[in-house]
């Protein structure tokens, strides 16, 4: 209905030039967009470096890939599940179940190996997201709703089932603290499990059946219904996935910081969230690259790391943050209307 | 124009009437009653029930004009933050040499603007859903209040100030007689006033009440800043129960309004629902909460409890056969 509306006006107004003009480039900024943003990057880096040379360290630069990668992970999955239209705030409250779990177990049993662990949270998160799954699919609730109320629900088992404690790093086995620090030809392990994850997800996405029929559901839900496609499935595997990668990311980010709480990563799914739509994921569905996505990470990561070093309060990074947000959803917002306008106009030539 | 739609009208039978959602909501409600004067000796105690009223009022201050919202369809999750920011600007002016009032009117004022900050984006934007404008906008409005407060807790109101939270007029609470009268105020807005047959109607379907003369834009920044106005309200009377404010208070508010919303029978699609249901969700959560203290149930079970309430609350209705959406 809106993107009719604002197609009216295109019509209206096709003759003019100026209308043109805006055309080119809001298509061009819709093609060019990674590009934009990789500039974006590099010329925030260099004001920050000029600001404060040692952001451009080595060892500073480790620091924040380390930090930024469970971020990209969490990324992924949330492009999927915004691609369907979706939106899942329950991020944060699986990764800290999940983490709590296994980090129990670890403690509990101390000759646990590092990947069960690391199972084990991915099998949690998983069930935790097919029940949002099967909430969002077969009850029809709407994604908000069906994610901030189990949110709150996993959020309560988490203090539940600690009792309120904390699981802190003596508790854990040195291998199972591995997972957070290790690394592997001088890159961390968590590095590692990121490049995994977008990899399997690349080949998911752009070329198997199942991936596209993601992008089918999101762009036009009617039309993937007609097509055959079964929506219920495709939304309940991508609430799955969501919830498996945040499983798996509660076990890397409780081995990271050795130290699991009832209030680990709260609010983080905002961030999640931030990183998809600065990375060109449309909340109106149908639209995301993973390229976007892992730059948009970047950027979050980036700012996160170099906000203390350029001696801004901690305090404003959560204004900064939900800036940003809006910022890029609204540049979407614009851009869509450009893309769309092109569209259309084709459509009359 | 009357409040009763077509339908009802057409054909009335007492069965239907009390099959509704609001007269299950009060069995539930005296249930809920029931089992917590079962639990604990101390819940049937008259003072007692009368001052758990105001520790749960100023949410369903939000509750009001969260179901014009929800029925027109949008959702604002905006409204925790909001009263963070309305609670954290008032303490903050006050603490820096503003008089009370002043403070007070400052933080009413922010609140509304904080609304329509919402409505207009939502509006001007019409791509974009009102869950992730209010999504961002929560960051934006909480992140502000922490610029202003950073961790430190602020306040030292005067006495009187208070007296919002805690006082009395006659034997009744400030904050009920308050509650009262902007219940009455909205419940007349929703259902005997012409912008409320235009709620419904753009919660049925916005593009044909544009079409058929609807201001709908309009009435869409109206309600946000209704809404944001209503959170600053909650905020006025929270900030007093406590005494003073910090960037994190009001967390969590969001589930729980809407959470009270829902359950009150306002369907999540738009378009459906009443007042007097949310109403009773507000008592029916609040005195479920404060009966389960009573009894020292952890506050994070608590959470999985509204968190489940929610959902089943947008479930049940669907379960029921003939109901569910052909998808």
């Amino acid at each position: 209905m809106d993107s009719y509306d604002t197609g009216k006006t295109a019509v209206a107004a096709a003759g003019s030039t100026a209308v043109k003009r805006k055309v080119a480039w809001s298509s061009y900024a819709a093609r060019f967009r990674e590009l934009g943003l990789l500039f974006f990057i590099v010329l925030l880096c260099m004001i920050i470096q000029l600001r404060n040379p040692s952001f451009l360290t080595w060892d500073n630069i480790q620091d924040l890939v380390n930090n930024t990668a469970i971020l990209s992970i969490l990324s992924v999955g949330m492009m999927m599940v915004i691609i369907t239209r979706g939106i899942d705030l329950s991020v944060g409250a699986i990764l800290a179940l999940s983490g709590m779990i296994s980090a129990m177990t670890v403690s509990e049993y101390p000759g646990t190996p590092p990947m069960l662990a690391l199972l084990l949270g991915a099998v949690i998160g998983i069930v935790c997201g097919s029940i949002i799954g099967f909430l969002v699919s077969k009850m029809d609730l709407l994604p908000i709703i069906a994610t901030l109320g189990m949110m709150n629900v996993y959020r309560g088992l988490t203090y539940l089932i600690s009792d309120g404690s904390w699981v802190s790093a003596h508790q854990m086995s040195e291998a199972f603290k591995k997972l957070g620090t290790g690394t592997w030809l001088g890159i961390s392990y968590l590095v590692w499990f990121a490049v995994l994850v977008y990899v399997i997800a690349y080949y998911f996405i752009t070329h198997t059946r199942t991936g596209r029929q993601i992008y089918a559901v999101g762009s036009n839900p009617e039309a993937a219904r007609i097509s055959g496609i079964q929506m219920n499935r495709i939304l309940w595997l991508v609430y799955a996935i969501m919830g498996g990668l945040s499983g798996m990311a509660g076990v890397l980010w409780v081995a990271k910081f050795a130290s699991a709480q009832g209030d680990t990563a709260t609010g983080y799914e905002l961030s999640v969230i931030a990183a998809c739509v600065v990375g060109g994921v449309s909340i109106a569905g149908g639209v995301g690259k993973l390229s976007g996505v892992l730059l948009g990470a970047i950027l979050l990561g980036i700012i996160n790391n170099a906000l203390p070093l350029i001696n801004v309060s901690p305090f404003w990074q959560m204004g900064i943050q939900g800036a940003i947000i809006l910022a890029a959803v609204l540049i979407n917002a614009v851009i869509k209307r450009g893309v769309d306008r092109t569209h259309l106009m084709r459509r009359n030539i | 124009m009357n409040s009763r739609t077509i339908e009802q009208k057409m054909d009335f039978s007492w069965r239907r009437f009390f099959l509704q959602w609001e007269w299950m909501l009060l069995a539930v409600f005296i249930a809920v009653n029931i089992i917590n004067a079962n639990l604990s000796d101390y819940y049937l105690d008259f003072t007692n029930l009368r001052d758990a009223m105001m520790s749960f009022l100023d949410k369903a201050f939000i509750v009001l004009p969260m179901v014009l919202v929800m029925i027109m369809g949008d959702i604002d999750i905006s409204v925790g933050s909001t009263v963070a920011l309305s609670a954290v600007v008032m303490a903050d002016l006050y603490n820096k040499g503003v008089p009370m009032v002043p403070a007070m009117l400052i933080c009413l004022l922010t609140g509304t603007i904080c609304g329509w900050l919402n409505g207009w984006l939502i509006v001007r934007f019409k791509e974009l859903s009102s869950v992730i404008v209010t999504l961002s906008t929560m960051i934006i409005y909480r992140g502000i209040a922490y610029i202003l407060l950073e961790d430190q807790a602020a306040g030292g109101f005067p006495s009187w100030f208070s007296n919002l939270g805690w006082g009395y007029i006659g034997s009744v609470p400030i904050i009920v007689v308050v509650f009262v009268v902007f219940a009455v105020i909205f419940s007349l807005l929703l259902h005997k006033s012409v912008l409320g047959r235009w709620i419904y109607a753009i919660g049925n379907n916005s593009t044909s009440s544009r079409y058929s003369g609807v201001q709908v834009d309009r009435i869409k920044i109206l309600v946000f800043t209704l809404t944001g106005f209503m959170a600053a309200v909650a905020a006025l009377f929270l900030t007093a129960r406590m005494g003073s404010t910090r960037p994190n208070i009001a967390m969590g508010y969001e589930l729980e309004v809407i959470a009270m919303v829902v359950l009150g029978g306002i369907s999540t699609s738009g378009g459906k629902g009443r007042m007097i249901g949310a109403i009773i969700a507000v008592f029916l959560i609040g005195y479920l909460r404060y009966g389960l203290g009573l009894i020292n149930v952890q506050a994070q079970a608590l959470l999985i409890i509204i968190g489940l309430l929610l959902i089943l609350a947008v479930m049940l209705p669907k379960l029921k056969p003939g109901n569910r959406k052909q998808a």
